[in-house]
């Protein structure tokens, strides 16, 4: 299969091909690759690409996985609508 | 040995830029150097908005420069890929008799100085953004001119191109000291080498004021978080940033479909704090859902924060110093770094070079402070 047809971030459609450019470009951090291609951006907030991408990265840099640094978690949790937050706000 | 024409502390949009135009303009040796990497401090937290509405006339010059280079700048810095500028305005809202007084003067200034900016009733405002709450406001100015870009890809652009006219980048690395010898910089030390250098640039950001007292310099610059949230994407539905300095907000659609929105935090403390707070999502959703109803049926995915540097008349200092010789600064941009940055870096490369400045220019050294006379302060911010 070819890595232009291998989706990694489905939120915000990166394949495989677009991470290994970046990679290659010198942007080896899972924080650079995120705003550059916007990966873990979007609704799911990273949690079906980060450990794909983890990975991607301690293979390119020949480290183990588990030191290779995540994205930064960020509030909120799961997706909220506005109104109900303004809503819940003035209780 | 270790030696460059001149250290650019910071590879935010400002020492990018800085870096870029020094280059172009044939200086060599040219040494760039972050604690972190391209964007990882104020500029990949900031607002992506650029702006040519301001209540002071240095704040008007400098948007209008770096706009009309931000029209073309994909093509001048040979970027392949696409910098999002979405050119489909600012409108900022009134509310209040005495706001629309303050909007008439601004408007006459902007004018004045060729930017077109203009005043809208509550009806032309609606043809706009048709989904405005009609009643959270009294009149607008717009100009049709300011806009959106995305920073990290403008960043990189200038990163790409800076890079190609052969600047060096050193990344993860900080700067610890700067050793100063008869008022003159002599070494750059970092936590991985020292570099021989009689000059430096201040492009640090929200460090600015710690980058200044490494040199022994004094800029009378502080730090305070600003926090924004993002929306889901969603189908095009507004064209124009939404501001409001009056109900504290600012909000846009950018290209890929979000919004994303923010406000100032008047009880916020000055320090280097960047986090996010349930007391700013309260805030921020009351305050959206009052004057764009429509924009409240949208789901916040995301939140964070980043530090303004904040100068004492929220205007930047683009300088050199009398307290050292070699040591320029782009820092107190307060709030407004990234949409100032085109210029940014022509100015610095005019400092740099010993060019005689424009005639407006003189007003961004830091030496203004001292001056009784000078009293012009920006209030049209968020």
């Amino acid at each position: 299969m070819s890595k232009k047809d291998i989706i990694i971030c489905r939120c915000e459609d990166i394949t495989l091909a677009d991470i290994h450019k970046c990679l290659e470009q010198g942007y080896t951090t899972f924080e650079e690759l995120k705003r550059i291609l916007r990966v873990g951006m979007g609704p799911c907030q990273g949690q079906t690409c980060s450990s794909l991408i983890q990975k991607e990265i301690a293979i390119f840099l020949k480290k183990k996985a588990e030191d290779v640094l995540l994205q930064k978690t960020r509030p909120l949790v799961t997706g909220v609508k506005l109104q109900d937050i303004a809503d819940s706000a003035d209780e | 040995m270790n030696k460059a024409s001149i250290v650019v502390i910071g590879a935010g949009i400002s020492g990018l830029s800085a870096a870029y135009n020094l280059a172009k303009r044939g200086l060599k040796d040219i040494v760039v150097i972050d604690k972190a990497y391209i964007t990882s401090g104020s500029t990949g937290r900031c607002g992506a908005g650029v702006r040519q509405q301001w209540g002071t006339a240095l704040n008007c010059i400098l948007a209008k420069k770096s706009i009309d280079f931000f029209m073309h700048a994909k093509e001048d810095l040979g970027y392949e890929k696409d910098i999002e500028f979405k050119q489909e305005g600012y409108l900022i809202l009134s509310t209040s008799e005495a706001e629309d007084k303050v909007f008439d003067k601004n408007v006459q200034l902007q004018n004045s100085i060729g930017i077109p900016s203009q005043r809208l009733t509550v009806e032309e405002a609606l043809k706009i953004v048709p989904h405005l709450n009609p009643n959270a406001f009294t009149s607008a100015s717009f100009c049709k001119t300011d806009g959106h870009i995305n920073p990290f890809l403008m960043s990189e652009a200038y990163y790409l191109a800076a890079k190609k006219l052969g600047v060096t980048f050193y990344f993860f690395e900080e700067v610890t000291e700067i050793i100063v010898k008869d008022k003159s910089i002599e070494k750059v030390i970092t936590d991985k080498r020292v570099i021989y250098t009689d000059k430096v640039v201040n492009a640090a950001g929200g460090f600015a004021r710690e980058v200044g007292e490494m040199a022994g310099v004094e800029i009378p610059v502080f730090s305070e978080n600003h926090e924004i949230l993002v929306t889901e994407p969603t189908k095009q539905m507004q064209g124009p940033m939404v501001m409001s300095f009056s109900k504290n907000i600012y909000c846009q659609q950018v290209p890929h479909g979000s919004f994303l929105m923010g406000r100032s935090n008047p009880k916020a403390l000055h320090d280097h704090d960047i986090s996010s707070s349930w007391q700013f999502l309260d805030e921020m959703a009351k305050t959206v859902c009052n004057i764009l109803p429509k924009v409240g049926q949208l789901r916040v995915i995301r939140t964070w924060g980043g530090s303004y540097n904040i100068s004492p008349d929220h205007q930047p200092f683009i300088s050199d110093t009398e307290q050292l010789n070699g040591y320029f600064m782009a820092c107190g941009y307060s709030g407004h770094g990234f949409m100032f940055a085109p210029i940014t870096g022509e100015l610095i490369t005019e400092m740099v070079f010993g060019d005689k400045l424009e005639d407006y220019a003189k007003d961004l050294n830091i030496k203004r402070l001292d001056d009784k006379n000078f009293t012009d302060f920006e209030q049209s911010v968020v």
